[in-house]
């Protein structure tokens, strides 16, 4: 199912946190909601869910206008930050409850349910937790029961607020490239929301980058990576280095990433730069090099240990910095 | 006083306790000894005594006084009046804290406030106002003398009086309560398609439903002990208006001493269950909220 959200605003007293954002999602699409905390990413995934009210503005599925739909008529399957699992019921019952609540005459039978409940535990790989309370089980199964309990009742949208927030980073791994198996697998339309760059550009079809309520950018992963549209998304998606500069005249910021960086202690075609190594830190394959140009100004610089043993860089060492790759960014302009 | 600061003190056992903050042993047995011989001194004594002196005349004055027809009609309205007033008490308490703990609204400190009103004044001035709003000289009087309506020296008067009295207990404790557990779990239900009463039978009431019980407990002992405001609105009408703590304070006033104990030894014993219940409740509570 497609979703298309226009021109949203939602307020919370007198802090804004959307302004008129508007955003397409294709059907079957897995698409990542990327920002970090407070920029009104988890508040648009509640919007679409129907457990917000937007103060202006429409959101439709499949061309459908839904703005005025409950959360119950809208046939989406939400997963809570913090799992939400009925703490009273045991794992079946919590995956069982949707097909409960149904009314009387679209109600599957008891053994219909029963069925439906241990193929979907069967799906998330929990077969045998059936009989289990939530707090007997780990962060990563209560996870995949939240899941379950969300897939029940067929949702034409699957929307998860930081999925794996909670969990542990091996776990974590784990848990993504499973989600991304069985979103390949079931082909239903989900929007995740995350502060984590990398776990955004792992996972999604197309990331949509907020900030401060609005979104920033919405591209490929790859694209929003190597072609970001403004300095805060530059900023977000990985480290970065800043050089003020004037390009024809005008006021830019030139960024760059450390691993971009390219060392050398004679002079360097393109834009390379004079500068002093202030601190050598090695990391095992890689080390970090902490240079200060010319003109005074702090660059990160990340590059393969053997660079700095054959040149054997050390404080106080004069070099020459080229990015391979930068972005330039008018001070003047939003992009 | 709520769980949430039971569990506070009691999540700390005495292993616990950091050694920086240990005290001399001799400054810690003082302490001990202390609070033990001033809750020995002023509640176990008392408590020993009223049922020494319940007994004193043997068990059959004791059985006499309890079987007494005015003693079983205080029985009968005492109960009448915890049967009226817990349930309406728990009823209102579940929705103001589902209130409080869920919506923002206008107003929202001022309901916080004015549930803990009953405690702040002293039940003589709650039975007052009830005087003065439904007695034949107050607000309401000539309206309710014309139509017919007694409430004033009878029984709706002191249901009215006990549930102010009783009023905040509920709410105070389901506040804290559902404040905790957030309402992720409600709105999972709702998502999940459930109508609103179908998230409150089956995801809000079980999820508080060892707080609802531990309030009506409360709520129970202390509608069936009130004895200031009940007193004032009542009238003491022997075998119609009097409740059983009013009953016991006829009796010790006749100088029936070994009466009056045996039906307080009732009221004593009730707190003792009380005690238990709250005990095994909070136990309950705990190991709940721990898992």
């Amino acid at each position: 199912m497609s979703i298309e959200v226009r021109g949203i605003w939602k307020h919370f007293g007198d802090f804004t946190a959307l302004r008129d954002v508007s955003l397409h999602v294709e059907p079957g699409e897995l698409l990542a909601l990327l920002g970090p905390s407070g920029s009104g990413k988890t508040t648009l995934l509640r919007l679409i869910a129907g457990l917000e009210r937007p103060d202006a503005g429409a959101i439709s599925f499949d061309g459908e206008d839904a703005t005025e739909r409950s959360v119950r008529d809208r046939r989406v399957g939400f997963v809570f930050q913090h799992y939400a699992l009925f703490r009273h019921m045991t794992v079946f019952e919590n995956v069982a409850f949707g097909l409960r609540v149904q009314p009387r005459a679209q109600r599957p039978a008891e053994e219909r349910i029963r069925a439906r409940v241990h193929e979907l535990l069967d799906l998330v790989q929990l077969e045998g937790l059936a009989r289990r309370m939530p707090t007997q089980l780990s962060g990563g199964q209560r996870q995949r029961v939240a899941l379950a309990r969300a897939l029940a009742v067929q949702p034409r949208v699957l929307l998860l607020d930081e999925p794996f927030g909670a969990l542990d980073a091996r776990v974590r791994r784990e848990l993504r490239r499973w989600l991304r198996k069985l979103h390949d697998e079931l082909g239903i339309t989900s929007l995740f929301v995350t502060h984590d760059q990398e776990e955004a550009l792992e996972l999604a079809d197309r990331v949509v980058v907020v900030n401060e309520g609005r979104i920033e950018q919405v591209g490929a992963p790859d694209e929003v990576y190597r072609r970001p549209a403004t300095p805060f998304v530059f900023g977000f998606l990985g480290e970065a280095n800043w050089l003020a500069t004037t390009v024809d005249g005008r006021k830019a910021r030139v960024g760059f990433r450390p691993d971009d960086l390219e060392i050398s202690l004679g002079p360097l075609d393109g834009h390379a730069f004079a500068a002093r190594v202030r601190r050598v830190q090695s990391l095992g394959a890689r080390a970090k090099l902490e240079l200060v140009s010319a003109v005074g100004a702090l660059v990160q610089a990340d590059v393969p240990a053997e660079r700095v043993r054959m040149l054997a860089l050390s404080p106080g060492a004069e070099v020459f910095a080229a990015p391979r790759e930068m972005r330039v960014f008018f001070d003047d302009a939003s992009a | 006083m709520t769980t949430a600061a039971l569990n506070e003190i009691q999540s700390h056992p005495s292993g616990s306790v950091r050694a920086g903050l240990q005290d001399p042993p001799l400054v810690r047995a003082a302490l001990v000894a202390l609070a033990l011989g001033f809750a020995a001194l002023f509640l176990l004594l008392p408590l020993a005594a009223v049922f020494a002196e319940a007994f004193s005349g043997g068990l059959s004055v004791y059985w006499n006084a309890i079987r007494d027809p005015i003693a079983a009609k205080a029985i009968e309205l005492t109960l009448i009046v915890a049967a009226v007033s817990v349930p309406a008490n728990a009823i209102f308490g579940v929705a103001a804290a589902w209130a409080i703990a869920r919506f923002e609204f206008r107003g929202k400190s001022l309901l916080v406030t004015l549930i803990d009103l009953p405690f702040a004044v002293s039940p003589v001035i709650s039975g007052l106002i009830f005087v003065l709003l439904f007695g034949a000289q107050g607000v309401f009087g000539l309206w309710l003398v014309a139509h017919g309506v007694k409430i004033i020296f009878a029984v709706p008067g002191i249901v009215l009086a006990t549930t102010f009295i009783t009023f905040p207990f509920m709410a105070r404790e389901l506040i804290p309560l559902m404040q905790e557990q957030g309402s992720e779990e409600e709105e999972a239900a709702i998502s999940l398609g459930a109508s609103g009463w179908q998230m409150f039978r089956r995801v809000t009431l079980p999820n508080i439903r060892l707080g609802l019980l531990y309030g009506v407990v409360l709520l129970n002992a202390r509608a069936m002990g009130e004895f200031g405001a009940v007193s004032v609105v009542s009238g003491h009408i022997r075998g119609l208006t009097n409740t059983v703590p009013l009953h016991v304070e006829i009796l010790y006033n006749e100088y029936q001493s070994a009466a009056a104990f045996a039906v307080a030894s009732l009221l004593a014993l009730l707190a003792l269950v009380t005690l238990v219940a709250k005990r095994a409740l909070e136990w309950r509570i705990r190991q709940e909220t721990r898992a």
